[in-house]
């Protein structure tokens, strides 16, 4: 019976980053042959993105503190690749349920699925910023991928602002490959990581961590300046960013010349997927955003359908992998397969470690909300259809607008390219600023597809 | 527990009721519009946005021109803008033989005010030289146009409420009846209503209704499926559609001032009804792709950033019910428009509120009697 089972039983994974990995390995273990579908050239996810084939720098000018847990995950998948169905470079732009709808360079493609794990990381959580639609402007993660990628600097001089680990970790990465950081600039003050140290003493290792990035940017002269508010990026369309002026904790005004910006507060869950298959979403408090509603182990309100990593939970890496573990690990229950206690106890155990973590995370480089109800009428907020501030506020005023689809019906926010991936938490905290109400209240925009653009080349061949 | 009073209740507020709100406010009649959602949410809101007369069943061209005499009047009609252009809608088809059916349509009386040109081989190619070489053919109508669909519904809510009438969203009915000299409605939250007259423009769901009051209709719901490019350069100011009779091969795309490009037509799906959710169909999109590629060779460098869908009422044959009902004084109904109401909204509306307070209309709208299912219902109670 069980034999039979994993024969015939599809299980799809999209995404190959750290809980995609770890989801694939146990499955794998346990006899299966997942389909693992990822977006990607190369496996690894966004934080451990392997560098193109022929690329040759050393893992650790790629991963700096996170080089080890890089190469750990990498020589994993090349173990698992000859085990599992791998399809990189293919998109899934859609689905119904059952089946995946995909797209591999200009090729449609359908995978039919019995259980659909969704492992599809987390973006770059943006604030606008006056004038951040100037040529430029990065997000962190953006500017990440540019290194990690591509090898090259965003910039000649490069300022990173925004608040999370990533903004350290990030501006340390650049210092490490060379490139000029001209400062960077957080938005949480000191006082807000002195009052989350309890939490953040769950993982000691990783405190430390962080602690060593800061040491390094104070080693390297970097000015580093806690509980800023940004004013502006500065700059005009056709020359791009020139500086960036923000308010420092003591009131001073504060200019700094640059030619590139990086900009981001954490990270936002990549839910579109779970969205498209009808997967409950809540709010989440500590950190004023919507995630997927899931069990402890991973499985959704839809039957048949799993998350794991930050997709589902924003926790980072480390969380991810166990996490991947742990999901692999409830669908194996789900199909009546054994599992191994104390490997399932071990995964439990290490999450709630991170999930202490990260609500020390959460407190200590906390969402700028209040800088969304603080922008001026004429900054924008949606930089696909470039709609700014003040004509969001408007469908709220006059047209009363207070749900976050309604206005996005009426003003255009996050109907551009981006698909709201950029804008709409933003958007939402000036809606709910505008009318006065908690962010909650005016709902979250509703993931439509496809999840990224698709091209109209687009062909079905027939095989 | 009070009862709100007005002269005539609405039920439904998308773009006919929406907009029968507003011409009933001008003739001085007091309004109650009750809508179960947000105003304009489904077929009225999704919908492909074409202003376009030109193919429609020639016994409705009448209602239409009246209509396209409203859209002219746009933007003052309401003091708000619809993005309505007039850039013209070229209807175009892929066999000589249907040549002959559009220039038959461009010569019927009724169809005269479209002043239709019909273009064939290098002069259609020259006029629209993006045309791909499969179109043979093509219907001009240089009147039509295209506008915004999102903003139209609340448009008119907004200009019906300025002008006195009360517009009560997420109100839905739980039960209607007709009480001596009027009609009384609760609903789900206890609430009372009741006025002398009742209109039904629920749409999707205006069948539910009319069958409460012995009226039912074959009536079956319908997701459209739409997509959206990223923005390019505004360069095909005319609305296109494809006329034949294959359905796959339906499609029709208009592009706005801002760049995208709207794209619609192809497979159906069925909507959610439990949920009141649609969605697109992943095969109509592939299908739309290979379509649009066909119509417009160069187009296919673009990207498709967004699909949607939305709920639809169908008539089984096509056209809506319209006008007073056959059994109940005071009764009236606009709904089931059959994925071709957008273009008439402000027609019925103006049409729905002469023959509310008037009790009679200037246009012809007999073809869409709600009698014209009364006999096959008949047939149905006696049989079972």
């Amino acid at each position: 019976m069980a034999t039979a089972r994993m024969n015939t039983h599809r299980i799809a994974i999209v995404g190959a980053g750290p809980a995609g990995v770890r989801c694939a390995e146990t499955l794998v273990a346990a006899g299966f042959r997942p389909i693992l579908i990822d977006e990607n050239r190369r496996d690894g996810g966004q934080i451990y993105r392997r560098q193109p084939e022929g690329f040759t720098r050393s893992y650790a000018t790629l991963y700096g503190t996170e080089a080890d847990k890089a190469r750990a995950l990498h020589d994993s998948f090349d173990r698992l690749r000859p085990q599992i169905d791998y399809r990189p470079d293919t998109l899934v732009w859609n689905l119904t349920p059952g089946q995946l709808c995909c797209v591999s360079q200009g090729v449609h493609s359908t995978v039919e699925y019995d259980a659909l794990i969704l492992c599809t990381g987390a973006t770059d959580r943006l604030m606008p910023v006056e004038g951040w639609q100037l040529g430029g402007t990065y997000s962190l993660g953006g500017a990440q991928i540019a290194l990690k990628a591509q090898a090259v600097s965003i910039g000649h001089r490069v300022v990173f602002m925004g608040s999370g680990p990533l903004l350290y970790l990030v501006a340390s990465q650049y210092v490490k490959a060379g490139a000029s950081v001209a400062a960077v600039l957080d938005t949480s003050p000191l006082g807000h990581r002195l009052k989350a140290l309890p939490k953040l003493m769950a993982r000691p290792g990783l405190l430390f961590t962080g602690l060593k990035l800061l040491a390094q940017l104070y080693r390297a002269k970097i000015p580093v300046h806690l509980g800023i508010s940004p004013l502006g990026v500065l700059g005009e369309a056709s020359r791009g960013v020139s500086g960036v002026r923000v308010r420092r904790a003591n009131g001073e005004t504060l200019t700094v010349a640059c030619d590139a910006l990086a900009l981001g507060y954490h990270l936002r869950p990549e839910t579109q997927l779970a969205d498209l298959a009808g997967c409950r979403l809540r709010f989440d408090e500590a950190s004023s955003q919507w995630w997927l509603d899931t069990d402890a182990e991973g499985r959704t309100s839809v039957s048949g359908v799993y998350a794991a990593g930050d997709g589902a939970k924003v926790r980072g890496a480390d969380a991810a992998e166990h996490a991947g573990r742990l999901v692999a690990m409830a669908l194996l229950r789900d199909l009546q397969q054994p599992v191994e206690a104390t490997h399932l106890a071990d995964q439990q155990r290490a999450l709630k470690v991170m999930d202490a973590f990260r609500l020390g995370l959460a407190e200590a480089f906390p969402w700028p909300a209040e800088q969304a109800g603080a922008l001026p009428d004429e900054a924008i907020v949606c930089r696909c259809e470039m709609i700014s501030a003040g004509e969001l506020r408007r469908t709220v005023s006059e047209k009363g607008a207070c749900e976050v689809n309604r206005a996005k019906a009426f003003s255009r926010v996050g109907m551009g390219r981006c698909q709201g991936r950029y804008c709409s938490q933003a958007g939402a905290e000036v809606i709910a600023a505008a009318a006065g109400i908690p962010v909650q209240e005016v709902g979250r925009q509703r993931g439509q597809a496809p999840v990224k653009p698709l091209s109209m080349l687009t062909r079905e061949v027939t095989p | 527990m009070t009862v709100q009073r007005a002269d005539v209740v609405i039920v439904g507020g998308g773009l006919m009721g929406s907009a029968t709100a507003f011409f009933l406010r001008q003739r001085g009649q007091s309004v109650i519009l009750l809508e179960r959602d947000q105003v304009g949410q489904y077929a009225s809101g999704v919908n492909f946005g074409n202003v376009r007369r030109q193919g429609r069943f020639l016994g409705q061209l009448e209602l239409a021109n009246r209509s396209w005499a409203l859209w002219k009047r746009l933007p003052e009609l309401i003091d708000d803008d619809l993005e309505f252009i007039a850039s013209g809608h070229m209807r175009v088809c892929y066999r000589e033989d249907e040549i002959a059916e559009l220039q038959a349509y461009a010569a019927a009386p009724e169809a005269a005010q479209l002043d239709l040109q019909i273009y064939r081989g290098a002069d259609l190619h020259e006029r629209f030289p993006f045309l791909g070489k499969d179109v043979k053919g093509g219907s001009y109508a240089p009147h039509d146009g295209h506008a915004n669909p999102r903003l139209a519904a609340p448009a008119f809510a907004r200009a019906a409420r300025r002008l006195g009438a009360r517009i009560e969203e997420r109100t839905e009915v739980a039960e209607v009846h007709k009480s001596g000299d009027g009609f009384g409605v609760t609903t789900t939250d206890g609430r009372q209503f009741s006025a002398a007259q009742l209109l039904i423009t629920a749409g999707a769901w205006g069948e539910k209704l009319s069958a409460q009051f012995g009226e039912p209709v074959p009536l079956e719901t319908n997701g459209p499926q739409m997509a959206v490019t990223e923005p390019v350069p505004y360069a095909l100011p005319t609305v296109i559609g494809v006329y034949t009779k294959i359905p796959e091969e339906v499609i029709y795309f208009r592009q706005i001032p801002r760049g995208n490009i709207i794209i619609g037509g192809g497979y159906r799906s069925k909507p959610d009804m439990l949920n009141r959710r649609a969605y697109v169909e992943p095969r109509s999109i592939l299908n739309q792709l290979e379509q649009m590629r066909r119509l417009v060779p160069g187009i296919d460098n673009l990207n498709i950033i967004r699909v949607w869908s939305g709920i639809e009422g169908y008539l089984s044959d096509a056209l809506p019910v319209m006008g007073r009902s056959g059994n109940v004084d005071g009764l009236f109904y606009a709904f089931g428009f059959s994925g071709h109401g957008f273009q008439l909204g402000p027609g019925v509306g103006d049409v729905m509120a002469e023959l509310i307070s008037t009790g009679s209309t200037s246009t012809s709208i007999e073809p869409f009697s709600i009698r014209r299912f009364a006999s096959s219902a008949e047939q149905r109670s006696k049989a079972s």
